[in-house]
């Protein structure tokens, strides 16, 4: 099996949609390590990808009032047990511009692997950028995944990301995202992570609201158990008047991890509102006797509420 | 032998503080038979509804409850409604990434979950997918509660105020509900306000402070309920109605 077979199995089995790689009217970039596995671009994308010493750079471009289709589907991983891959990457939608990115970051057989993202995002006035991020870290912990992107959302712009490591080990995550958003500008971020055994989990997710009427939603949903440790640090600043931003936090602990949740909210405009809701504990006991009482048992009930949440 | 009964059942909230929520309570509901239960707020009725399902924190002080002869003693809320007994609550809690159609098929993996949606009067191609959680409003989350129980054709459904937050005109939807509870052949515990829901019942029994104070013909009970008259109240005249 070649490479580029062993990472689009790898890529399906993450939940990814192979056909999507083989569909010539959907763009796609997948890279094992530092090498550029397959790639193919569309009318009004543009991608000038190539590999570098210890990963991939990436510049990545949506024409000013290009509107694509179908997603730009992304897969990344390292096929080897021990490695690194840096991925470095430059988005820009221009103005008007419209595009949904799908990205798969698979490491199967890791057991000493880093996986450092290093992005900057630029979201023209009145486009819209979907970004949703699974990953899959194999079942022995062994990586390490730093994900650090900063994101400028322009004019009446849109952003949404959403993140999610549900299946298998996470080893050690550290996301710092930072998104500053303008005038009538949009952005929600999700992250979705279950830890367990020894896993170690940080989610930094700050959002400023620089322009009028900016919106802000950090929404984290993160599950552990065993050992498992977990940081959540949210932080909205509204800094403009109009601006509204709400971060959404969520914690189930089970065994002996340890949650903590950090949010931060800072208004410094008085026409600006800021809210937060944090809920650190056990699985709700309401839920689990309402499932109780439909005859599950505890276990089962436990892991539909974990699941629903991780959803 | 009554499907359910409770024999001289005291039940009080904090063992410092030993005021009795429940004073010797004793009450029972028979095979197929929808039972009303009406009494004020506070007079103990969803205190009764935890303790025959057994919520965490719900132990009697003393006294029996028994189904189907048995006594429940200290069985979890699975083990109990495993032997058919389950419960509607009064704010039945949201879920997260729960669609409407995969909580009403936990337990019931064929079902018509359609069909159900239409006996509560929601629209099943609006509903369906759906997700359990705060978008749905507290009538139609009540509503969905009460399908995922007839779902589970249970020997015995204690419903706790079905008809809370649940509009005038949809009574109606609440009366099919219960008349489908019956039709399978289950008991309904119904607790209830409204005179309407509970002159459906073939029973009714009225509680105030701890007590069943009357019981027998619900047109019967709930003349004797609006009277205000009360044998347990000091002088005769309900102090919770």
């Amino acid at each position: 099996m070649s490479e580029l077979e062993e990472l689009i199995a790898c890529f399906s089995g993450a939940g990814g949609d192979e056909k999507a790689l083989a569909d010539a009217a959907s763009a796609h970039l997948a890279a094992s390590g530092h090498r550029i596995l397959s790639s193919r671009t569309v009318e009004g994308l543009v991608v000038d990808a190539r590999g570098t010493w210890n990963g991939i750079r990436a510049r990545v471009t949506v024409k000013a009032g290009v509107k694509l289709r179908n997603p730009v589907h992304m897969c990344f991983g390292v096929l080897h047990k021990k490695g690194t891959q840096k991925i470095e990457m430059d988005v820009r939608l221009e103005e008007g511009a419209s595009a949904h990115f799908i990205a798969h970051c698979l490491f199967p057989k890791a057991e000493k692997v880093r996986h450092i993202m290093d992005a900057t995002v630029s979201i023209g006035e009145g486009a819209e950028m979907r970004y949703s991020e699974t990953h899959y870290h194999g079942l022995s912990g062994g990586v390490e995944v730093v994900p650090k992107l900063s994101v400028q959302v322009g004019r009446n712009g849109r952003y949404f990301t959403d993140f999610t490591l549900t299946t298998g080990r996470v080893g050690k995550l550290a996301i710092d995202y930072t998104v500053e958003v303008a005038e009538n500008a949009v952005a929600e971020l999700t992250a979705r992570v279950f830890g367990h055994g020894s896993d170690d989990i940080h989610i930094r997710d700050k959002v400023l609201l620089t322009g009028k009427n900016a919106r802000g939603l950090i929404k984290t949903r993160v599950a552990i158990e065993d050992d498992a440790t977990a940081e959540v640090t949210g932080i909205t600043e509204g800094n403009a008047s109009g601006a509204r931003g709400h971060v959404d936090c969520m914690e189930i602990v089970k065994d002996r991890a340890v949650a903590r949740a950090i949010p931060i909210v800072q208004v410094n405009d008085p026409g600006a509102k800021v809210t937060h809701e944090a809920a650190i504990g056990s699985v709700d006991k309401r839920q689990m006797e309402t499932l109780m009482a439909h005859g599950l048992l505890p276990e089962e009930a436990v892991d539909i509420i974990v699941k629903g949440m991780l959803r | 032998m009554p499907m359910l009964e409770i024999n001289d059942l005291v039940y009080t909230a904090d063992v410092l503080r030993p005021s009795r929520i429940l004073d010797g309570l004793t009450f029972s509901v028979e095979a197929g038979e929808v039972h009303a239960l009406l009494g004020a707020n506070g007079t103990g009725k969803s205190t009764l509804a935890y303790l025959i399902m057994g919520c965490g924190g719900y132990r009697p002080a003393s006294g029996d409850i028994l189904f189907e002869g048995s006594a429940l003693g200290h069985r979890p809320i699975h083990e109990r409604a495993r032997l058919g007994i389950t419960m509607a609550w009064q704010e039945p809690v949201r879920f997260e990434g729960i669609t409407v159609n995969d909580y009403l098929t936990f337990r019931n993996k064929g079902a018509d979950t359609a069909e159900l949606l239409a006996l509560v009067g929601l629209n099943p191609a609006l509903y369906g997918c759906r997700m359990v959680d705060r978008a749905l409003s507290g009538g139609e989350r009540k509503r969905i509660e009460l399908a995922s129980i007839l779902v589970l054709r249970p020997k015995l459904a204690i419903l706790d105020e079905p008809d809370s937050g649940i509009d005038m005109l949809s009574t109606n939807d609440i009366i099919n509900v219960i008349t489908a509870f019956k039709r399978n052949g289950a008991a309904v515990l119904l607790i209830t306000h409204r005179e309407e829901i509970a002159m459906i019942a073939d029973r009714s029994s009225q509680l105030c402070n701890g007590r069943i104070i009357c019981s027998g013909d619900p047109a019967k009970v709930a003349e004797h309920y609006k009277s205000r008259h009360c044998m347990t109240c000091s002088d005769g005249e309900c102090h919770y109605v």
